[in-house]
């Protein structure tokens, strides 16, 4: 395995008696594009400053290749940020702003030149080196602040949030703009965002975050699919969570029935909660239903229908639909084994691993067999 | 309706606009036109630009104007970047303006007793074995006291534009590998400039027509524009010649404001 290009070991920090990050361990590797989700005060920015080098630790290690970092000022640190609001220097020029670190680095002239109208071009911006700040749209400043960052060629670079100024249309095409940037150009991207879709769209693997905590990190189909606990099923993307009962492996007990499922390694008899996505719930007729709701709603969301409904015993279901239904028909609703995802409470993320490998090569041997 | 409120609302305004600033403005320059035999003349207005005594005068307030600003903004800017890092900062910003509500004349008078052969001043120089000097009555005296009391009013503008500096700008420019050093003199410094060019405003202008304190602690070695004018009204009577300067100092204003004025910069205005 290469050498990991950052890792926070134990990483701690506290503002008197507020902690904001807890015992952190995470690992970046070259060459990808990760993630840092969770709600706004999770603690995303934090670890975004403790590697940039605006904020030191309470306590644990900041490794840069790995190179204790804890006491290099960030000017000295090889990592560049895109700030969330740019901060671009509104007395100097997009060039200047861009030319900012390779004047300070004393980089030849023409070198500047050739490489501020590289990273323009790269931005989509060539020709904009005259103008000034205030001159630019939301979107173009935030691709010259995405500019100045990258001229500087740097190992890792951090997004605080780059698209959350910006519209909702600008920002899906920035997302592509990004992620082929970050491909074309090979550098480690730690992106924070608050938001999930984003998330999912964009990288290749993702730490969910709350309160302080790393809660479950993987790559977006793992968080998507098999999250580990409540808050990161409910947090990334829409769900059905239901209180359940483990009556073996590879049964589950929910909303009056018994259901076969794709987990295993929990106790018999264990309390747990069963995640199942709303697109994965087909309408059916009540003859072939596996659970019967009477629809309360509906919304047209173009592509799908949103549909809220009741089961019997008067838990609330979200389902997506291609076809309508009609409000107030009792319906039957149907899902596969795979599409159900037992999650144990208070389980961590180790002990999670641990148990998923177990019967995931139980469940491949199985199918090697048949 | 409305627009009748309007105008109740404008009247102390228009009042004041027309009584203190207009009248006097128009006035002065009335004035400046008049001999003292009140025959209407240009002589006053050739008379000042052809005497070196008046020249030199303007010259000496400008020169003493400047090292006054001069003398304010090199205590003031690093004052004001302290004030502005350290955890209680409206209280220590507190106890600078809190000179500011004390009358001039009352400093000035301390600043007598201060400096005079007796005073504090001399009593320490003859503790550490210098001996009593002539502080009072020079123009070393009087830049010091001068500084002294324009201080408060450079400091606080660049207080101000050093709080509406967003920190983000300071740790992009650590981001891209600028020192403490090269952060001030690329980014701090630029982007609080306006509040420098309103506090040289706010300092520059009024000494040049500083006249209390070239009397009172300067001992009318160096004669202001300020002294002049006051001279003129109240000793010699040449209200003519006296309007004359008046407007020399009002178009030196001008002056000052436009060069100090807000130019629109190649980057925009700051945040």
């Amino acid at each position: 395995m290469t050498q990991p290009l950052i890792t926070l070991r134990n990483v701690t920090k506290r503002y008197g008696n507020h902690t904001i990050l807890k015992n952190i361990n995470l690992t970046l590797e070259s060459g990808k594009f990760y993630t840092l989700l969770g709600p706004s005060g999770c603690g995303k920015t934090t670890i975004l400053r403790a590697i940039a080098g605006f904020m030191s630790v309470s306590e644990g290690d900041v490794l840069f290749a790995g190179q204790r970092i804890n006491e290099v000022p960030a000017n000295k640190r090889n990592v560049n940020t895109v700030f969330q609001d740019y901060a671009l220097f509104p007395h100097l020029t997009v060039a200047e702003n861009v030319a900012f670190g390779l004047t300070l680095k004393k980089v030849a002239k023409a070198e500047i030149a050739e490489r501020v109208a590289k990273a323009l071009k790269l931005v989509q911006l060539a020709g904009y080196g005259d103008r000034a700040i205030s001159e630019l749209s939301g979107g173009q400043q935030q691709r010259i602040a995405i500019a100045r960052a990258i001229v500087m060629a740097p190992k890792v670079l951090l997004l605080d949030e780059p698209l959350s100024a910006l519209d909702a249309k600008l920002r899906r095409q920035m997302q592509y703009e990004l992620r082929d940037l970050q491909q074309r150009l090979g550098i480690t991207f730690l992106f924070v965002t608050h938001d999930q879709e984003e998330a999912l769209a964009m990288s290749d693997e993702i730490f969910v975050m709350n309160q302080g905590e790393v809660l479950q990190s993987g790559s977006p189909v793992d968080i998507y699919d098999e999250p580990i606990n409540h808050f990161v099923a409910d947090f990334i993307g829409e769900s059905n969570i239901l209180p359940a009962k483990m009556i073996e492996d590879f049964q589950v007990a929910f909303g009056g029935h018994q259901f076969e499922c794709a987990d295993a390694g929990i106790p018999d008899n264990e309390p747990v909660e069963v995640v199942i996505r709303p697109e994965d719930l087909t309408l059916t007729t009540l003859d072939q239903a596996k659970l019967t709701v009477t629809i309360d709603t509906q919304l047209f969301r173009g592509d799908y229908y949103e549909i809220a409904a009741t089961d019997t015993l008067g838990n609330d279901w979200l389902i997506h639909s291609v076809n309508p239904a009609e409000d107030g028909e009792t319906i039957g609703i149907t899902f596969r084994p795979q599409d159900l995802h037992v999650m144990r409470f208070g389980e961590k993320e180790a002990e999670f691993d641990a148990r998923l490998e177990t019967y995931e090569e139980l469940e491949d041997d199985g199918v090697d067999e048949t | 309706m409305t627009k009748r409120r309007t105008w109740v609302y404008f009247i102390p305004y228009g009042l004041w606009l027309a009584l203190f600033v207009i009248a006097p403005v128009a006035l002065i320059i009335y004035q400046s036109f008049f001999d003292l035999g009140q025959h209407f003349t240009l002589t006053n207005y050739s008379t000042y630009f052809r005497s070196a005594t008046y020249l030199k005068m303007t010259l000496n307030s400008v020169w003493y104007a400047f090292l006054i600003t001069l003398f304010t903004g090199l205590i003031s800017y690093p004052t004001a970047y302290f004030i502005h890092q350290l955890k209680h900062r409206q209280f220590w910003l507190l106890l600078v303006i809190l000179p500011t509500w004390i009358n001039i004349l009352l400093k000035a008078y301390a600043f007598i007793g201060i400096f005079s052969q007796a005073g504090l001043a001399n009593q320490f120089l003859t503790f550490i074995g210098i001996g009593p000097q002539q502080i009072l009555f020079t123009n070393a005296s009087f830049i010091f006291v001068a500084t002294y009391i324009q201080i408060p009013f450079m400091i606080l503008p660049i207080y101000n534009a050093l709080d509406d500096l967003n920190p983000a700008f300071v740790n992009a420019s650590k981001d891209l590998g600028a020192s403490t050093w090269q952060t001030f003199r690329h980014v701090i410094f630029p982007l609080t400039l306006p509040g420098v060019k309103a506090g040289v405003q706010a300092v520059f202008i009024p000494s040049l027509s500083l006249f209390m304190l070239t009397r009172l602690i300067g001992g009318n070695k160096v004669i202001t524009l300020g002294t002049a004018i006051e001279e003129h009204f109240l000793t010699t009577m040449n209200w003519g010649m006296g309007s004359t300067i008046g407007v020399v100092l009002i178009v030196a204003m001008i002056v000052v404001m436009l060069l100090t004025g807000d130019q629109k910069t190649k980057g925009g205005t700051p945040r």
